[in-house]
């Protein structure tokens, strides 16, 4: 059963005079619980096409359908109340809350979206923190902590609020070699685990390997996909 | 909400040294406001209180049309003893009346035999008028100081300028002479027994007599007085009373059916009203001036905060924080400042006052001796962190908007 289905998604932009034309007519279905990787070079449309399917922008044309629920054209309060409720988000640059601690970095979304009660929200953590091996740096803020543990704090604060579906754009892009294995294991449970789809953009070869869809994006065009099993990832 | 209190005031703290020079900037703006305010009330009220103890007395009533044509003492004026009594019943029926003095007010020559000079003089019942206007005897330089012989009939007080310039001394001679409402002319011998000093104010030439004397010079038998001063218990509650006084005295009409008697609060009587409205002023335009440093101030953070934040209001945005959470976030962040900023000036300002209270700074206005007495005006303060606070959140409001509005998308790129 399909969980993400693109009809004809078209997306232009327009910066004064000039008009660009980042997605030419995408057409895409996701299933429930996979491993879905976009590829493609720089332009090629990979974080446009992730941003509309996260419903941070919409798109000029065409459809978005999240669990058959039409989304391209939410308001912002809309799609904020989505977003919070069904999709998690984990970027490059980790983007975690300077501010706030470990733990309250993967608190924010259950106080400030979804109002979790403080127990449940507890044994929430404390369990994610366990999963992604930060347990012990809980009280630690985010410049006391090194570049692969913020992006396993970035992997539980998106898995949190057990979205439906994870978006990532380039989540390793920052990391060695060893800690960007680790975050992608973590991923991988937290699929087997939960059942929760992750979307990718990325270049990374380590990322690609993993994904069992690969869909190849150039100027804006889905050029080629590929379905990969698990012996051909081995 | 606690928790969005929290993260506004953890990305409050985050840039300490902008944070800290902000509110001091305010701070300093809320000491200036609370200080001044606090001393400049204190001035007021101290010359208020000399002038309104030593001659204007709180209120003076009069009979209709006198107080247009007070500067030349008219005699054709007076109010009749009938309507003394009158008047004299209603005060004494007023239980925040504390005491009140009936007055003949008049021109005259006063001669050392040699030389002669015009004078205002003011006729009293001495013991009526040191219940009205405690602070006078205080301004008397003379050998009696007993409060109700401070004059009596045969004496006079000149007025210190006078006295110097006639060089009349406490046991000297002087010569009165005056005309009456009917035009004919009469003298009188008095003995100086008293120099007043002169304060803010018409009194540079004004003197003392009993009221006994002043009769007898303007041949006054029926009793009739030019004014009564009234000195009320408390003086936070002068309007009141004045409204009270006024609603009764105001009934007493002439036969033509117009309200015979006027009544006049000291604000009527004195050239300080003037001077108490301009600081009056100043204190608002002190207020002024703190709403503009507040205002500029947060604007200020606050734009600075957002175009900072601009990829974390992306990240929260994409999290699922709805709008108007985001707006919350900043609004209370500009809000927190002014308030921690409004405190602290507050505290500081208060304990300014109070080392002005203990100190009793000492200065001379006019020739009147003033110690600076100011309270800790508690309702000053609370309005002025009140300002501060709506002030913060309305200079807060657009850079929290625009927050709010930021399409998350964009956000995210920013760098």
């Amino acid at each position: 059963m399909s969980l993400v289905k693109l009809e004809d998604v078209r997306k232009v932009y327009q910066t004064g005079g000039v008009v660009t034309e980042a997605l030419k007519g995408i057409d895409v279905e996701i299933n429930k619980g996979t491993f879905v990787s976009f590829i493609g070079p720089s332009g090629s449309g990979k974080t446009t096409l992730l941003n509309l399917i996260g419903c941070l922008d919409k798109p000029t044309s065409g459809k978005i359908l999240i669990n058959d629920m039409e989304v391209g054209q939410l308001d912002r309060k809309d799609a904020a109340n989505f977003r919070g409720n069904n999709i998690g988000f984990i970027f490059q640059n980790f983007n975690l809350l300077p501010v706030l601690t470990v733990y309250e970095n993967v608190e924010y979304p259950l106080i400030m979206v979804q109002n979790v009660p403080k127990n449940e929200r507890k044994e929430r953590i404390l369990t994610l923190l366990e999963k992604v091996g930060m347990l012990d740096q809980k009280d630690k803020y985010p410049n006391q902590i090194s570049g692969g543990q913020m992006q396993r704090v970035a992997v539980a604060r998106a898995i949190v609020t057990s979205p439906k579906l994870v978006l990532a754009d380039e989540p390793t892009a920052n990391l060695d070699h060893a800690a960007a294995y680790k975050v992608i294991e973590i991923m991988h449970n937290m699929k087997s685990q939960f059942g929760t789809t992750f979307i990718f953009a990325t270049h990374d070869s380590k990322i690609v390997g993993e994904a069992e869809i690969i869909y190849a994006l150039e100027d804006g065009l889905i050029v080629d996909s590929k379905i990969q099993n698990s012996k051909e990832k081995n | 909400m606690k928790n969005i209190l929290k993260i506004a005031l953890r990305n409050l703290f985050r840039y300490k040294r902008r944070t800290i020079l902000t509110a001091s900037l305010i701070a300093i703006g809320v000491i200036l406001v609370i200080v001044f305010g606090g001393i400049a009330k204190s001035f007021k009220n101290e010359v208020i209180g000399t002038l309104t103890n030593s001659s204007l007395a709180d209120i003076q009533i009069h009979k209709k049309g006198y107080l247009s044509s007070i500067d030349n003492l008219p005699l054709d004026l007076n109010i009749n003893a009938g309507d003394v009594n009158r008047i004299e019943d209603v005060l004494k029926r007023n239980d925040q009346v504390k005491a009140f003095s009936e007055r003949i007010r008049f021109g005259a020559m006063i001669s050392n035999f040699s030389q002669t000079t015009s004078i205002r003089l003011t006729a009293v019942y001495p013991e009526m008028e040191s219940q009205t206007c405690p602070d006078l005897l205080k301004r008397i330089k003379k050998p009696e100081t007993d409060p109700i012989h401070f004059i009596k009939p045969g004496e006079i007080i000149v007025p210190v300028n006078l006295a110097k310039g006639l060089n009349l001394k406490v046991g000297s001679d002087a010569v009165l002479v005056a005309t009456n409402k009917d035009g004919s002319v009469n003298g009188i011998n008095l003995r100086v027994n008293g120099v007043a000093e002169s304060i803010l104010g018409p009194t540079g030439r004004d003197g003392y007599l009993h009221i006994d004397d002043a009769q007898s010079l303007l041949r006054i038998d029926n009793g009739e007085i030019s004014e009564i001063a009234v000195k009320i218990k408390d003086f936070n509650k002068l309007d009141n009373v004045y409204k009270q006084l006024k609603t009764e005295l105001m009934s007493i009409k002439d036969n033509s059916g117009k309200p015979l008697y006027e009544i006049s609060t000291w604000e009527e009587l004195s050239p300080f009203t003037s001077i108490a409205r301009i600081v009056d002023l100043l204190i608002i335009m002190v207020r002024i001036v703190l709403i503009s440093i507040v205002l500029i101030s947060i604007l200020n953070v606050m734009i600075m905060s957002v175009y900072e934040r601009v990829s974390e209001i992306g990240t929260i945005s994409s999290i699922g924080t709805s709008p108007r959470k985001i707006l919350s976030l900043f609004l209370v962040e500009g809000f927190s400042l002014g308030l921690i900023s409004g405190i602290a000036g507050s505290l500081l300002g208060m304990i300014i006052l109070f080392l002005v209270k203990v100190t009793k700074l000492n200065f001379t206005f006019g020739r009147m001796d003033i110690s600076l007495s100011p309270a800790i005006p508690i309702n000053e303060i609370l309005f002025t962190i009140l300002i501060v606070v709506v002030i913060s959140i309305i200079s807060g409001l657009q850079p929290a908007l625009k927050a709010s509005r930021l399409e998350p998308a964009v956000a995210l790129r920013h760098v």
